[in-house]
């Protein structure tokens, strides 16, 4: 499957904080015909292994990209029918406005996101944002009809279509971090064409956005010599300082700071130019939001590395990316991935 | 289904092309004339036995959109709004535009890199872009070009307890209702007018009726629906599913008394329900309709939208099946002459 279209099923699919079922069997599948094994653990992380040739000293090299997605939780239906909800995630409340959910009760509703209408609202009012608890969410049906069918604690997803933009941009929910599962997938593509010694564990984890909690115990699991966390980083736009900001379709972040082992971080910029792939650096010295966090400070510590693929309009249902800085992403770590053996691999972890 | 197809068509106001043309194809079989007029208004006629009163049925083609001003350096679009829009509903959504159809996106600076204070201030229009997904003005120039239009892209869906949800129900629900008038079969002759620009000033509707002189004018609108929590009952200027609302004043009309009674009567005799369109809000085309030439009588019927002139309007199905039915009522009525009035 292409990138592209592999990317719009995703962004499709729901999978909140916590309720990453629906997603993770269909990435099981998806991963299936390009990896050996593939395992799900306790949290629901789904780990796929890619056996390494030779693998005598059992060299392991863990990726890692969230499934999971921001979204909204019930917590009360009042006479009318109308829904009230709360947040999973880091929401802007000022997105929701006119949004399209769907509400996974008994079965799934579509909703509308609506507010009292402007007319009704004094000027002052409406240069304000509308707050969460001000916002109903109408799925068209009476507070009886919905008995037994919409629950306290259901949870919500935004309907979004996935979107074709000019050239190899896309637009969608939950690219972040879909995107990043995709980079992994192209990336698996990749090595089935280079040789590899290590095994390679593509984790697509869960609870990221609450916390990077899937990343914590996969990452345990499978003791890695090497974490590579994929998720995506601030794509420029107008309002945001460039210096915090990647430029999209010029190639992947790779992230230089405290959270990232320098060495390796240094063999990869040496592969990206080897490879004449292109590439830009993202600067975070603190522990970073990612799974990369989790990984670094897992066991007696893993040396970690984070790719940050350049992404619009984070955390809205319109997040925009260019595919090209997907594939690039992929083949640049699967180039480095197919150079790490048992001969180089101490020389590179030393410090 | 007309409806789906109706929304579905792009028409902001001053390019109401694409709605125009659907319309044109779905009555050109069922119509006698159709002309038209210099500012780009439908005007049909459907010739009946009987020709008293002179009625003309409106319904506006035109919806509120978005027309783009500039393009940046970085190859965004910033833009301008046709029509009111609440710039709230703005942000987070997907837009196209302009003769080639480019998708674009209405993005926001993201949560991780706002202060706590920015998320409670609503977003300014000016401080939003559309982003088509090109790296620079070059890029973009091909694709766009300054004073097109962008729509809402939004699909027709049925949802909940028979509602359906779509952009620009406001007013295709009155072109939708026009058009399948204009399919039935009536004795009295009918003038069905499809106006155009009536979001920017209810333009087309004057000259139009300056042409057609009716006696009586007959509005369709899709109207404001606040039936919602937070909102106090008295300010509810409708309620969705109690049937198509029936004006009394609005800022461009006081309704026509008569008229508003004998619909009301055409109403309870044939056990349709309605309601009043409790607001003197807004206004509509039979502001200058009654005022054409040396004046009509007017009254409006509408289906009651919530969340109107945002991408996501709701409307019930009931409301809309009934207010087409109170409508073929009503002038089955005029046609039997039950409706006197001195003209």
């Amino acid at each position: 499957m292409e990138a592209k279209q592999l990317l719009g099923l995703l962004s499709e699919k729901s999978g909140v904080s916590g309720y990453e079922n629906s997603i993770s069997s269909f990435i099981t599948q998806v991963f299936r015909d390009l990896t050996d094994e593939i395992t799900k653990d306790k949290l629901g992380n789904v780990i796929a292994l890619k056996k390494g040739e030779n693998n005598l000293s059992n060299i392991k090299i863990m990726l890692a990209a969230h499934m999971d997605e921001i979204g909204l939780m019930v917590t009360d239906i009042d006479d009318e029918g109308f829904i009230k909800f709360t947040t999973i995630g880091g929401i802007d409340p000022r997105t929701l406005l006119a949004q399209e959910v769907i509400v996974h009760g008994k079965r799934d509703l579509f909703g509308v996101i609506g507010a009292k209408p402007p007319h009704l609202q004094d000027e002052s009012e409406r240069e304000k944002a509308v707050k969460i608890e001000n916002l109903n969410i109408d799925v068209g049906f009476s507070k009886e009809q919905l008995n037994g069918t919409v629950e306290i604690g259901n949870i919500i997803t935004i309907n979004r279509s996935y979107l074709e933009l000019n050239g190899s941009w896309v637009s969608g929910k939950a690219l972040d971090n879909r995107a990043g599962v995709v980079t992994m997938f192209e990336c698996a593509k990749e090595l089935k064409l280079l040789k590899h010694q290590a095994d390679v564990f593509f984790v697509s984890t869960v609870q990221e956005e609450v916390g990077v909690r899937g990343a914590t115990t996969s990452t345990y699991k499978i003791n890695p010599d090497i974490g590579i966390a994929i998720d995506v980083g601030f794509g420029s736009t107008p309002e945001i300082p460039k210096e915090y900001t990647l430029d999209m379709g010029k190639g992947p972040g790779i992230t230089i700071g405290g959270n990232i082992h320098p060495k390796l971080r240094e063999k990869l910029v040496e592969i990206a130019k080897e490879y004449n792939i292109p590439h830009q650096f993202e600067i975070d010295p603190g522990p970073t939001g990612t799974d990369a966090r989790a990984m670094q400070i897992t066991r007696c510590g893993i040396p970690t590395l984070l790719i940050s693929l350049p992404l619009r309009y984070m955390h809205t249902s319109i997040e925009t990316i260019n595919i090209d800085d997907i594939k690039a992403s992929a083949k640049l770590l699967a180039r480095l991935i197919s150079c790490i053996s048992q001969d180089n691999l101490e020389g590179l972890l030393c410090y | 289904m007309l409806l789906k197809r109706l929304t579905e068509a792009r028409g902001i106001s001053g390019n109401e092309n694409e709605v125009r043309e659907l319309i044109i194809n779905e009555i050109k079989d069922y119509v006698d004339d159709i002309h038209i007029d210099r500012i780009g208004n439908i005007i049909a006629f459907k010739r009946g036995e009987v020709n008293t009163p002179r009625l003309m049925i409106a319904a506006h083609m035109d919806e509120v959109g978005l027309m783009i001003t500039k393009i940046e350096e970085s190859g965004l679009l910033k833009f301008t709004f046709v029509g009111g829009i609440d710039q709230r509903v703005l942000v987070s959504k997907q837009v196209i535009i302009g003769n080639k159809k480019i998708n674009g996106v209405i993005g926001s600076k993201p949560i991780h890199m706002q202060k706590k204070t920015e998320w409670k201030k609503a977003l300014d229009y000016k401080e939003l872009y559309i982003d088509i997904g090109v790296s620079n003005k070059e890029e973009a120039e091909k694709l766009v070009k300054i004073g097109e239009y962008a729509s809402f892209l939004s699909n027709y869906i049925e949802f909940g307890d028979n509602l359906v949800k779509a952009k620009s129900l406001d007013d295709r629900v009155g072109c939708s209702i026009l058009i399948n008038t204009l399919k039935t079969n009536t004795k009295l002759s009918i003038y069905g007018i499809f106006t155009v620009m009536e979001e920017i000033g209810l333009v087309g509707a004057g000259p139009a009726a300056y042409k057609i002189e009716p006696d009586i004018g007959i509005v369709l609108e899709g109207t404001t629906c606040s039936d919602l929590p937070g909102t106090e009952g008295h300010l509810q200027a409708t309620k969705l599913g109690n049937g198509p609302a029936i004006s009394l004043m609005d800022r461009t009309t006081v309704f026509n008394k008569d008229l508003i009674k004998s619909i009301i009567d055409t109403a309870n005799k044939n056990n349709i329900p309605y309601q009043l369109r409790r607001t003197t809000f807004g206004g509509n085309d039979s502001g200058k309709i009654h005022l054409a030439k040396a004046g009509s009588i007017t009254a409006t019927i509408s289906v009651p939208c919530r969340y109107i002139h945002s991408p996501v309007s709701v409307m019930s199905k009931n409301d809309y099946a009934n207010a087409e039915k109170l409508l073929k009522l009503f002038i089955d009525n005029l046609e039997k002459g039950g409706f006197s009035y001195e003209f």
